[in-house]
């Protein structure tokens, strides 16, 4: 009885990542198919589509534009996400469950709807859509969970470390350059590489907001649009490699965190 | 380097309740002063104060003479030693210590060498390259010492630094630490709850209470002569028997007590009685209750063990007196002290403290 019962479990559980992973398998799976169509049956292996893809100069810079809103975007989020946290964290501002709400308030409102927004600001302005407006598109998006992260890791014993920097001569910002920051990296490398993430497969927000440098989910969603090829396959199977690069980087960050916390 | 301190009517309140109450106390170059006294008696304030993390509500602190009371922590010439250690978790032991130094835009070099003979002072010379996680409790105690001992400064204040160890290593540290203070010669003020540690490591104890100071003095003075109550109490065990000042007679006054009329010599009261009829508080140590009349012992008549206990130096007993007045005494190791036996009591009297009734 007990057996079965495990057995079902084992199937159950089996079953949920054969839910989760099979379209991604399909799509690196048929990115190897030896022919026009992507889809079954598999006529044999090939590298071809690779080949093709890292021939596309179109391709290829929307993958180098992609990278590099991503870094940067997540950078600024991070940078920005730090500040605040140390504010406020470790000074009694007015109204300041008020101002963490209003933060962290964007990861409840639709991207469709900040990226509509950010593009009437931007029109208003007068400024050109580009990559850095849809870098400040991202910066918009990841803040409030960059902000997050490193604010759950600022706690009290904190600053007791910052006290004794003070102590022994530290200005305000060397206790917050030589001290906090390197105190608080892991987390800061941990909301940077989620961060990276989402900016890496972020569509609506980078289709609202660019013109003619276009990162790589739009670039994707250009290829579709002219019919299945293996090729779109092929890109596919790089932005997941990629996505799973960051997310193992990730996973070390914490995890030499709660490894070597003191 | 060193310096005197000078505490001049410090206050602090925080909202209605005053932390501190109107404290003033000198204290000299290179003394070790220990704070002692319970939690939330203002000692942990008095310190955050020195050391400019906290701002008094009124009153100065000076040090060296001159006046520090607005300085940044930073700017003065103290540093704090904290009881979490406080170490930086991402540097090495040795860039730990360095850090004040480095603040002090001293060079790489120079301030390594200062470092590594910081290290050797507190005995870790060999654990310069090790992260404050790889070291032991007692060991990371030691690095902070050598931290806030590397930048030279005047005023060491350390805030409970012994309290997390065991007691094995606190009584080990506390030997070191007061080694340490000898050879650096800097003025050390150490807060802590623990009498016993006080009186092991302290030049002079500040008692203090509810803000404000109780007593000041070496360990033998405030354990044999202390100025209250609430200090003798503190300090060691203590009866406190009431009493009535009966006569003066000379350099004597005869008292009333629950155990019996009493003859003290006039030094024997904390202030000098006014006359008869003065309500005063006996403070009687455990061991100034013998078991044998000794040169000046006042005879307290049959007395009867209620229960006793054997600490190795002693039998720790509680006594009832004829009157029914309870006593606790240290009684001497071969003393046959069973509970339910009669005992003959007498009192050192000489040893008595005649204090204010509290």
């Amino acid at each position: 009885m007990r057996h079965l019962a495990n057995l079902l479990a084992a199937l159950y559980a089996g079953l949920v990542y054969l839910f989760i992973f099979l379209p991604v398998a399909m799509l690196v799976l048929f990115s190897f198919q030896d022919g026009g169509l992507p889809v079954p049956p598999l006529n044999g292996l090939t590298l071809r589509w690779y080949e093709a893809i890292l021939a596309d100069r179109k391709l290829m810079a929307a993958l180098s534009n992609s990278l590099l809103v991503a870094v940067f975007s997540s950078a600024v989020a991070c940078l920005l996400g730090f500040l605040a946290a140390y504010a406020l964290a470790r000074y009694r501002l007015p109204a300041s469950a008020l101002l963490r709400g209003l933060i962290v308030a964007p990861m409840t409102v639709s991207t469709l709807i900040i990226g509509l927004g950010l593009l009437s600001v931007l029109n208003a302005a007068g400024l050109r859509l580009s990559l850095a407006t849809i870098g400040i598109g991202h910066v918009v998006i990841n803040l409030p969970l960059c902000f997050a992260v490193i604010y759950a890791s600022m706690g009290a014993h904190q600053v007791n470390i910052e006290r004794a920097a003070r102590d022994l001569g530290a200005n305000d910002w060397q206790v917050m350059v030589l001290v906090t920051a390197p105190m608080l990296m892991p987390s800061i490398l941990a909301a940077f590489f989620l961060s990276v993430t989402f900016s890496w497969d972020e569509f609506i927000v980078a289709f609202l907001l660019s013109r003619f440098d276009v990162t790589l989910p739009i670039e994707i969603w250009n290829l579709l649009r002219s019919g299945l090829d293996p090729k779109t396959n092929a890109i596919g199977s790089i932005v997941f490699l990629i996505s799973v690069a960051c997310l193992v980087v990730l996973e070390l960050t914490v995890l030499r965190r709660t490894g070597k916390s003191p | 380097m060193t310096a005197d301190l000078s505490i001049r009517n410090l206050a602090r309140d925080f909202g209605a309740f005053r932390a501190l109450d109107n404290v003033s106390l000198d204290i000299a170059a290179s003394e070790f002063i220990v704070l002692l006294g319970p939690s939330g008696c203002g000692k942990t304030t008095l310190l955050s104060i020195l050391g400019g993390f906290l701002a008094p509500s009124s009153g100065s602190v000076l040090i060296g003479g001159r006046d520090v009371t607005r300085l940044p922590p930073a700017r003065r010439p103290t540093t704090t030693m904290f009881q979490d250690y406080a170490l930086f978790p991402h540097m090495t032991v040795q860039d730990n210590v360095a850090f004040g130094l480095r603040m002090r835009g001293i060079a790489k070099p120079e301030r390594r060498d200062k470092a590594n003979s910081f290290l050797e002072l507190v005995g870790l010379r060999d654990a310069w390259a090790k992260k404050p996680h790889e070291l032991s409790g007692g060991q990371r105690q030691r690095v902070a010492l050598a931290r806030a001992l590397a930048v030279d400064p005047d005023v060491l204040l350390l805030d409970e630094p012994l309290g997390a160890l065991d007691l094995k290593l606190r009584r080990q540290m506390q030997d070191e630490l007061k080694a340490i203070q000898k050879r650096v010669g800097t003025t050390f003020i150490h807060v802590t709850h623990d009498q016993e540690e006080a009186m092991a490591i302290a030049d002079r104890i500040v008692v203090m209470n509810r803000g404000r100071i109780e007593d000041v003095g070496t360990p033998a003075e405030i354990y044999r002569r202390p100025r209250s109550l609430f200090s003798a109490g503190f300090m060691g065990e203590a009866n406190f028997v009431p009493a009535t000042v009966k006569e003066i007679r000379g350099s004597e006054a005869e008292v009333d007590t629950a155990l019996g009329p009493l003859v003290l010599p006039l030094s024997a009261f904390a202030t000098e009685p006014r006359g008869a009829g003065q309500k005063v508080t006996l403070c009687i140590r455990p061991e100034h209750l013998r078991l044998q009349p000794e040169d000046g012992a006042a005879a307290l008549g049959q007395a009867r063990v209620v229960t006793s206990a054997f600490f190795g130096t002693h039998h720790r007993c509680r006594l009832e007196s004829r009157s029914g007045t309870e006593l606790i005494a240290h009684l001497p190791q071969q003393a046959e002290v069973a509970a339910g036996r009669g005992l003959e009591l007498w009192l050192a009297r000489d040893q008595v403290v005649a204090l204010a009734p509290g």
